[in-house]
């Protein structure tokens, strides 16, 4: 990587506005590059850099819950010698797009997602099978707070 | 036509990091760049998309801890007190959710972040003191490992396929 190194203004703003508004355009990332006036080739070196290390997951769409497909959040109580195991099988389940260890007496919290509710049930019944474990369902019920991003403060903290 | 299912299909992984993204899904799925783009700003609009960007992992930009608080909240004050709780800046979601008696009693969720496990409990001070819910049970479940995280897929190539047979977790 030899790209020149980044301000955290840059970085900030990268990450903070374009959590939002990200372009719908013809060519979004050069009208992005033109806004932070670094080029097109820059800014897409710097995003793939970005996504490498992890920093961030990708460029994309955030679904409204339940808008498209279902999901639940789940848990389950893992003895604690087998949960590296059951943490690892849950998360090769391509429908499970979380999946942390929490501390609680139900210590693996994850959300499944899935075109329908059949499906979704049978994927958790699948779990529940192949775990030899209860699996505690809590779908979302009501939301009290719209996802608007999260703000970052990267440079200075008050 | 646009089929709405195979876009989304493809807009759950990611836009690729090329010049021109929305011609080259386009292409994946026998539509338009226009008419993908048109599409997105529709979802937008009606609200089935709610946020269109930069995805980023919250774990590596020091925002290292995250708690989920649960509360246990007597049903007729669930809405306002979710309300409150979902105002503050650090809250990034406040959601209600099932008891499931007797194993959890909790049906009332909040995700608090913040960049050390001191922080996180600052935050949920001030939250409790705020609207006022000291005397209400809950617990505090910090996170100590992130198996995986990654955008949500709903649909699968392969809807019919061993869902579990196909590993493609994103995340090492």
């Amino acid at each position: 990587m030899t790209q020149a190194v980044r301000s955290q203004q840059q970085l900030h703003r990268l990450l903070n506005d374009f959590q939002h508004s990200f372009p719908v355009s013809a060519t979004p990332y050069a009208d992005m590059a033109a806004q932070m006036g670094i080029t097109e080739t820059e800014l897409l070196a710097w995003l793939q850099a970005l996504q490498d290390e992890g920093t961030i997951s990708r460029i994309g769409a955030v679904f409204r819950p339940n808008r498209i497909g279902v999901s639940t959040l789940a848990a389950m109580a893992v003895p604690e010698n087998k949960l590296a195991v059951i943490a690892d099988l849950i998360s090769s389940y391509p429908s499970v797009n979380h999946n942390y260890k929490r501390e609680h007496h139900f210590n693996l919290w994850f959300v499944v997602t899935a075109e329908n509710q059949n499906r979704l049930d049978a994927i958790l019944q699948d779990m529940e099978q192949r775990a030899g474990l209860r699996v505690l369902t809590l779908p979302m019920e009501k939301d009290y707070h719209i996802d608007l991003g999260f703000p970052l403060q990267l440079v200075h903290r008050v | 036509m646009l089929n709405e299912r195979q876009l989304i299909t493809v807009l759950q992984h990611g836009l690729p990091l090329i010049s021109r993204p929305y011609a080259a899904i386009a292409e994946q799925i026998g539509s338009t760049e226009q008419e993908v783009m048109e599409y997105i700003t529709a979802m937008q609009a009606r609200g089935d998309i709610k946020r269109f960007g930069v995805v980023v992992r919250h774990r590596n930009l020091g925002y290292q801890a995250n708690a989920m608080v649960v509360w246990n909240i007597p049903d007729d004050r669930v809405d306002e007190l979710g309300g409150c709780f979902g105002k503050f800046e650090f809250v990034n979601l406040s959601y209600r959710r099932p008891r499931r008696l007797p194993d959890w009693p909790y049906n009332l969720f909040c995700m608090i972040h913040g960049h050390d496990r001191d922080d996180v409990l600052r935050n949920l001070a001030q939250m409790i003191d705020s609207c006022h819910v000291g005397d209400m049970p809950h617990a505090i479940l910090f996170s100590t490992h992130c198996y995986k995280q990654r955008g949500a897929v709903y649909i699968h190539d392969q809807i019919n396929g061993n869902d579990h047979l196909t590993n493609k977790s994103d995340i090492a």
